[in-house]
Order: structure tokens, then C-alpha cells, then sequence
């Protein structure tokens, strides 16, 4: 009797102990659950129908019954497609523009770093370009770097340039020219995480370096710049993700133009999808768009242990 | 350093400039700083009630990017709070599918996702378009590294309160949050307000348009008249510099925290 009592007692407070796993586990499903459901509805579901949509021909304007399974044959195509490959071509120059924006964002992130005064103030300066939408930059820039008119070639042309190049209307300017308002867009990013890097340093391995009477460069190169590797390593790699990522810039300055000279990867896809609709073609060009930003996240993943001190 | 400043805001600077002047002036060389002939009312007098309607396209602007915050802090907190307070069979998985579907890049699923809008009927409507924009990874990881640094004694001590998990999400551990979300709402409007891309595959009735799309009409329908575009791109910043510098601190300081850019 005494025994079974004590039993009863047992399975009970283990059945309260089940049924508040139970409990937790329902209320960790419904708080997670808003998120999941979206996630899994916007972009996981088009992730998996993009593989899909890749192995078919669709003209969209027939609906679901235009589609029609080809197989691999828009990769064969997209390999051989000189288009695609001179959009490729554009987003491996675009690359460039990266570490100029690592270099200027590092020197003006130690300035800022030394100032006593108005830190916060040039802080808000060099994030304004960051902050501001791109549209709004790009229709200014547009009327910068206008050709006849533009306060750009006016300056030149008063210090005597007197061919100043076209700018976004010429064919070997206009990737220069986004390139350049990509590096002017992206210091502030680059600078803010730098500072973040810089006075995580400790400070003591300077005073080491001052005790051994080592000159400022010196400082720089052998404490500064191995101590922010893998800040600089980071900011490598979110600016050549980004850099793949350009869209806004193209699609409001050149659309693609002149001459192809700035038909980027995603504005390719654009193009095919929504203005020829050959949504097939787009999709396959897509998982090419995917596997490369995988390929790049996977290097990092990998690269963080490898080459960068912690 | 100073003059390097002031350099990188010329562009700005040259924008408010133009917008102030009379068309005659915009071009004038050498640039005149400081307009001497002002047209300062004429101009966004013309901007914000002239046609294309800037009036609108703001208050679309205003409607999508509050949806969109309010849809996405409210999911991102929630999960954000079972990932990190509430114990459950999976969590752990779930929460690196979470972080998988990050490294998605967004433009790599446009196409399915227009597939997937026009057949749903989402397509070209506000309510698409918030959606589409309201569910990442990032806010939940953002949040989720917030609510670790609650100490779990708060939590069990309401428990044994008798507090049930929704009570101390809303009155307990939201509020401990607060400057986080804050940080994360603040960055979500940045990019929601600034957003191109996909209103312009997922709109398409003019009266929808957001600033960007119509900053960019805008720009098209008035052709020639620069003074205007001017004030017009102007009025598009607005809103994002008087944000940021109000909130500069949890701008930078998000930004520099989670490393991110949206």
C-alpha cells in the first residue's frame, strides 16, 4: 500500500514533469512559429522552385501552361551566352571598387579614431552616403557627371581639361563612375566597423611598441593591421556579397548601358525576367547568382580559421 | 580632415543648393553655393503638390515601412525569444534553418517569388510587397543575441510566479530589450524606406508607388527641370537624415554590432 502510494506519487510528478516539456516545446513552437511560416513561404518554398523553374522554358504570359521541361538545356545555353558572360565580367570589375573602399574607410577610421573633438560629428558626415536611399544619389550623381552641363566637367574643364570623358554615357567611363559612387556609398559601413575593430586593440601592445621605440608606421604595420585582420577579412567579404548584389545604382543611372558596359549579373536577371519574361533563363541564371554568394560565404566560413588572428 | 568632410558631402550639398534656386541658376559656373536668387517655396511648392503626387507617394512610403516594421520587430521578437528563453525538442535545428535561409540571396529568388505573387494575388498590392520585406534571419539573430543577455533567474522566478511565457514575453522580457529593438526597427525603416528593387517588380499601379519608384517617375516626367528633381530627391532623404540623427547612435552602433548591411 505504502509502496504503490509512493509509486503513484512518482509517476505522477513524472507525468507534471512531461507535461511541462510538452508545454514548452507547444509554447517554443508558437512564439517561433510567425517566423517560420514566412520564412518557409517567401523564401524557402521559391528557393526550392527555383531549381525547378531552372529546368524549364516559360514564357510567362501563358501562365502555368506555358511551361515546358527542358531539361539542363538553359545552362548549356547560359554558358554559352555572351551576354551572361560579359554581365559576369562587369560584377569581377565591380570587385575593385572594394578594397579602394577598405583603404580610404581604414585611414579615415584611425583619423577619426585620434580625434578628441567632434569624433561623433565626422562619424554622421561619413555615414550620410550610407543612410541615404540610393535612388535619391544616383539622380543626383546623374546630374554631376552630365556630360556638357554637369558641375563635374565644369570643374575640369575650368583646370583645362578640355576633353573631360562622358562619364555615364561612355562606354569605357560609366563602370568607373559606379565604381565610384560605390566607394563614396560604402565608407561609412566600412569605417564604422573599422572603428568597432580599432578600439577593440588593446591598448597596451602600443605602449609595448612605444617602450621599444618603434616609429608610427612601424605601430601600424605590425600591430594595427595584423590586429584588424579579421575585421578586414569581414568587410572583404560583405563587399564583394554586396558588390554582387548591385542593383538600384544600374537600374537607375544606365540600365544596363552603354554598350553593355554596365550590365551587371542581377540586372541580366532583371532583364530577362521582367522585360523579356523568359522566366526559365532568368531562374538558371539565378542559381548561378546563388551558387557564387554560397561559394563566397563558404570561403568565409572557412577562411576565418584559416588566415585571420583572433 | 575637415575639408576631406566636407568634400564627401558636396553632393548633398550641391542637391539642397539646386533644389533652392531657379532652373536658370542650377548650372551656372562656377556652382553657386549659396543661391542668389532664391526659389526655395516655388519649387517643393511644385514637388509635393504638382503632378506626379509626392503627397502620395510618401504616405505609401509611410504606410509600407510601419507595416513592415510592426510585422517583422513583433515575428523577430517572438522567435527571437523561443530561440533563446524557451527550452523545446528541435529548437537548436530550427534555429539553424533560420540562419541558413540568411544566406539566400534575395535577388536569387525574384523570379519564383513573382511566379508565387501573381498567382496568390499578392501582386501589386501593399500588403504583398510588407510581407515580402517583413520575414529575415537577421532580426531574429539581432534579437536573439539581446535576449541571451537576460539572465534566466528573471524568467524562472516569474515562472514560479506562475507567469506563462506570452505574460513574460510582453511584461518582462520585451521591455529589457527595448533599445534593441529600437536599434532594429530603426535599421529595418532605413531599408524598407530606401528600398528600390522590389517595388519596382511588385508594384505596378502608379498610385502605389513608393518615394523611390516615384522620385525616379518623377525625375522621367519632369525631364529637364533639375531645380525640381532636386528638391524632389531632397524630400526623399528627409525622413532618413532626420531618423538617423536623431537615433545616430543606435544606427552606428547596430550597424557596428551585428556587422550587417541590408
Amino acid at each position: 500500500m505504502e509502496r504503490s502510494a509512493s509509486q503513484s506519487t512518482a509517476s505522477s510528478s513524472s507525468k507534471r514533469w512531461l507535461s511541462t516539456t510538452a508545454k514548452e516545446t507547444i509554447a517554443g513552437y508558437l512564439f517561433a512559429a510567425p517566423m517560420l511560416i514566412g520564412l518557409t513561404v517567401f523564401i524557402l518554398i521559391p528557393m526550392v522552385s527555383l531549381f525547378f523553374i531552372s529546368l524549364t522554358k516559360w514564357n510567362f504570359i501563358q501562365g502555368f501552361r506555358g511551361v515546358e521541361m527542358i531539361g539542363l538545356d538553359n545552362f548549356r545555353h547560359l554558358f554559352q551566352d555572351k551576354s551572361f558572360f560579359v554581365s559576369m565580367l562587369n560584377n569581377i570589375k565591380l570587385l575593385l571598387a572594394v578594397p579602394f573602399t577598405l583603404l580610404f574607410s581604414l585611414v579615415i577610421a584611425i583619423v577619426v579614431d585620434e580625434k578628441v573633438y567632434f569624433k561623433s560629428f565626422f562619424k554622421i558626415i561619413y555615414f550620410m552616403p550610407y543612410i541615404s536611399s540610393v535612388v535619391a544619389v544616383a539622380i543626383v550623381f546623374q546630374i554631376l557627371f552630365h556630360p556638357s552641363q554637369g558641375p563635374v566637367n565644369g570643374f575640369l574643364m575650368s583646370l583645362g581639361v578640355t576633353n573631360p570623358p562622358k562619364w555615364l554615357a561612355d562606354p569605357t567611363y560609366a563602370l568607373p563612375s559606379i565604381m565610384m559612387i560605390t566607394v563614396w556609398t560604402s565608407i561609412g559601413f566600412n569605417m564604422v566597423v573599422y572603428l568597432a575593430g580599432l578600439q577593440s586593440i588593446p591598448k597596451d601592445l602600443y605602449e609595448a611598441a612605444d617602450i621599444d621605440g618603434a616609429s608610427s608606421w612601424r605601430k601600424f604595420r605590425s600591430i594595427t593591421v595584423p590586429m584588424l585582420s579579421p575585421t578586414t577579412f569581414f568587410l572583404l567579404i560583405t563587399g564583394i556579397i554586396y558588390s554582387f548584389k548591385t542593383f538600384d545604382l544600374i537600374a537607375v543611372l544606365t540600365q544596363g548601358g552603354p554598350a553593355k558596359s554596365t550590365n551587371v549579373m542581377v540586372y541580366e536577371i532583371y532583364d530577362q525576367a521582367f522585360v523579356n519574361l523568359k522566366m526559365g533563363y532568368a531562374a538558371a541564371e539565378s542559381v548561378f547568382l546563388f551558387a557564387v554568394i554560397l561559394l563566397i560565404t563558404v570561403v568565409q566560413f572557412w577562411g576565418q580559421k584559416k588566415w585571420v588572428n583572433y | 580632415m575637415l575639408v576631406i568632410g566636407i568634400i564627401f558631402l558636396l553632393p548633398f550639398i550641391w542637391m539642397l543648393s539646386a533644389s533652392f534656386k531657379p532652373e536658370a541658376d542650377v548650372f551656372k559656373y562656377p556652382v553657386q553655393w549659396i543661391p542668389h536668387n532664391w526659389n526655395v517655396v516655388e519649387n517643393y511648392r511644385a514637388v509635393w503638390f504638382g503632378d506626379p503626387p509626392f503627397m502620395l507617394y510618401y504616405w505609401n512610403s509611410i504606410k509600407v515601412s510601419v507595416m513592415t516594421i510592426l510585422i517583422s520587430v513583433i515575428t523577430s521578437a517572438m522567435a527571437a525569444y523561443a530561440f533563446s528563453k524557451i527550452y523545446f525538442r528541435g529548437r537548436d535545428t530550427l534555429f539553424i534553418i533560420v540562419l541558413l535561409t540568411f544566406m539566400i540571396p534575395g535577388q536569387a529568388v525574384l523570379v519564383p517569388q513573382f511566379i508565387m505573387y501573381r498567382s496568390l494575388g499578392l501582386f501589386d498590392t501593399h500588403i504583398g510587397l510588407v510581407l515580402l520585406e517583413s520575414f529575415s534571419a537577421l532580426g531574429t539573430f539581432m534579437l536573439r543575441q539581446a535576449f541571451m543577455s537576460i539572465h534566466s533567474e528573471f524568467i524562472e522566478s516569474a515562472k514560479i510566479d506562475g507567469a506563462g511565457h506570452l505574460r513574460i514575453f510582453a511584461q518582462i522580457a520585451l521591455p529589457l530589450v527595448q533599445p534593441f529593438i529600437a536599434t532594429y526597427a530603426i535599421l529595418r525603416f532605413i531599408w524598407t524606406w530606401n528600398d528600390y528593387q522590389a517595388p519596382l517588380i511588385f508594384l505596378r499601379s502608379p498610385e502605389l508607388f513608393t518615394v523611390q519608384l516615384g522620385i525616379n517617375r518623377f525625375a522621367d516626367a519632369t525631364g529637364e527641370y533639375y531645380s525640381l528633381i532636386m528638391a524632389g530627391t531632397c524630400s526623399a532623404i528627409l525622413p532618413l537624415v532626420i531618423v538617423f540623427l536623431l537615433a545616430q547612435k543606435h544606427v552606428i552602433g547596430g550597424i557596428a554590432l551585428g556587422g550587417v548591411k541590408g
